[in-house]
């Protein structure tokens, strides 16, 4: 077998520096002046000038759009976790005769983009519900369209959990209730982790839903990243720091979990 | 939309499976099979208590406003006063004549045949490579991950401002290498912009596709290289006779999901070009906003709904049935 192919080396650090570059590029330019971005635009910061990111962290408005984003996101995760488990367990452990079919309601809701259903929904939040421009507005429909993918995650999931376990403790007399809630959800946390964290990253960098519902100060932060992109065009190196301070959040929570997710992908994905 | 992290998930092969769980073959470690019983009352209302709440949100969020754009798009309708100005099919005749809708439909496609074409040979190839033993393999599949975890409005953002026409950096690095970069810059000249939207959108999904093909690898036995070295073939011939072809079920899998994200093409291009200029990069969806937002065209936006929903559809039952179909057999 190869070890340390020297043209694997270069081919792995040419695919990085295209991945990361635009980013780092980012984030290191927002250490810069505008003038300093004017004269050299692929220059290094010299000197290195805090005071964008300062701008930023000092900045009310992100700290409103990171705190809407943030309430969203843990709504939308928590409304689709729930929902989605309690779904899935009796399609995964009781067997009646609706239960392929009832499945199969999950798989299609894949097949349906939010685009699709967008103008009315929006409608049908703002005037039938009363809830635009509010965290529940963006969480309760985008908790809606992450329901499918974590159902259809959870429960081969469930499935493939050992069945003695439950058994032994419906003999002993516990409630169909009471083994999923003390058997079935303790045993199931490593889906339970990935399903969440991939709820809450879509709900974090979402950016349809918020555009169509949410104004002012309930903007999320990708509206406001946007929003402030276009307002402060001229300030490239302010524009360039925000960005980078908003990435940070949802990159540090995928790559930190990001072994027991795309582990989590891949058994789903070989099926 | 964009391809979104979770359909990675989707088994296509399970879709017309009458039972995947009572396969004989299902790998459920300590589930016998069992002779199903009448579902017992208390059962069944425990089976609704538990499926309520998902089904609830999916009918009152997913279902209700589908259905709801169906009719809309049977109606000339503004916004406001009762809906009953009842026109039949004419959104949709409307909506198929209009040149910029047409337009976005061809770029949509153009996105899934440049996605299928390029990505797909770029994401095995870097792959392959990049599947050999190496230090550091953990950290560069993480960094290639990267682009990928940002919002696409965000690395939207950062593109818009790499590809400032002069002042930016992709101009200035071209400039430098002496070539002469469009006046208007890549996303302000019509004949370009399309390509320029695709390149960024490679540059944000291609680490994800090459993860895929890593995990897809894994299940390549070791074994198969050393029987084919034995033989005398080479590391080219390995890879293209014996290693491509194991990774099919993977690489149909994400052609799939390439295809879904490429037709509900919207942030991306929303944040970098509007859709302009021209209409050179409307897509399906940033059409049926534009019209239910700006215009308040909302017959003209379910229409164009409807239309969007069926090509996405009608092309996933046919992959379902003349691509995927062969893993199913050849698996069983």
């Amino acid at each position: 077998m190869n070890r340390g192919n020297p043209a694997t080396y270069v081919i792995a650090l040419a695919v990085v520096a295209l991945s990361v570059g635009p980013v780092v590029y980012g984030a290191l330019n927002g250490f810069r002046s505008n003038e300093q971005l004017a004269t050299d635009p692929a220059g290094l910061p010299d000197p290195w000038r805090l005071e964008n990111y300062s701008a930023v962290f000092t900045n009310p408005d992100f700290w409103r759009y990171a705190t809407n984003s943030m309430v969203v996101a843990a709504l939308t995760t928590l409304i689709a976790v729930g929902a989605g488990v309690l779904a899935a367990y009796p399609l995964a452990r009781y067997d009646f005769r609706l239960r392929e079919p009832l499945f199969m309601v999950f798989v299609l809701g894949l097949l349906f983009p939010l685009a699709t259903a967008i103008i009315p929904l929006s409608i049908f939040i703002s005037r039938d519900l009363q809830l635009s421009n509010t965290w529940w507005g963006v969480a309760l429909p985008q908790a809606a369209f992450a329901l499918p993918v974590t159902v259809v995650i959870l429960r081969p999931f469930l499935m493939a959990l050992p069945r003695e376990l439950e058994e032994a403790a419906l003999i002993d007399g516990a409630s169909r209730i009471g083994v999923f809630w003390r058997i079935a959800i303790p045993l199931s946390r490593p889906a339970l982790v990935t399903v969440g964290v991939l709820a809450f990253v879509a709900s974090w960098n979402s950016y349809l839903l918020p555009l169509l519902l949410l104004q002012g100060e309930m903007r999320t932060l990708p509206l406001g990243v946007a929003d402030y992109s276009t307002q402060y065009s001229a300030d490239t190196a302010g524009v360039l720091a925000f960005t980078t301070v908003a990435t940070l959040p949802a990159l540090i929570l995928f790559l930190s979990l990001q072994g027991r997710i795309v582990n989590g992908l891949q058994g789903a994905v070989k099926g | 939309m964009s391809l979104p992290v979770h359909p990675i998930v989707v088994p296509p092969e399970d879709v017309d499976d009458p039972a995947p769980g009572e396969r004989p073959a299902a790998p459920a470690p300590g589930r016998r099979p069992r002779p199903r019983r009448a579902t017992s009352w208390r059962e069944r209302l425990e089976i609704v208590v538990f499926v309520l709440p998902a089904l609830a949100l999916m009918a009152l969020f997913i279902a209700w406003p589908v259905a709801s754009a169906v009719r809309m798009s049977l109606y000339r309708w503004r916004g406001f006063g009762p809906m009953d100005d009842f026109v039949g099919l004419r959104n949709y005749e409307r909506v198929l004549t209009d040149e910029v809708f047409t337009q976005a439909v061809v770029h949509n496609l153009v996105i899934v045949v440049l996605s299928i074409a390029i990505q797909l040979p770029l994401g095995v190839g870097i792959a392959l490579l990049l599947n050999r033993s190496m230090r550091g393999r953990g950290l560069v599949r993480t960094l290639i991950f990267v682009p990928y975890v940002l919002a696409e409005v965000i690395a939207g953002v950062i593109w818009f401002q790499l590809l400032i026409p002069d002042t930016g950096v992709v101009d200035g690095l071209l400039s430098g290498a002496g070539v002469t970069p469009p006046d208007q810059g890549f996303l302000g000249t019509p004949g370009l912009a399309l390509w320029a939207v695709f390149g960024v959108l490679t540059w944000k999904y291609l680490g994800l596709a090459i993860l895929l093909f890593l995990a897809g690898l894994q299940s390549v036995p070791e074994e198969v290289h050393e029987a084919a070295q034995l033989d005398g073939a080479s590391w080219w011939q390995i890879q293209w006779r014996i290693v491509v072809p194991l990774l099919g079920p993977t690489i149909r899998t994400w052609c799939f999901l390439s295809m879904i994200g490429s037709l509900q093409l919207f942030d991306m291009v929303w944040v970098l070009t509007g859709g302009g200029p021209a209409n050179a990069t409307t897509t399906m969806a940033s059409y049926l906003i534009s019209q239910g937002t700006q215009r308040s065209n909302y017959g003209i936006a379910g229409a164009a709904s409807v239309v969007l929903f069926v090509i996405g559809v009608a092309m996933a039952a046919l992959y379902q049935r003349f691509v995927l179909r062969r893993d199913t057999q050849v698996e069983r």
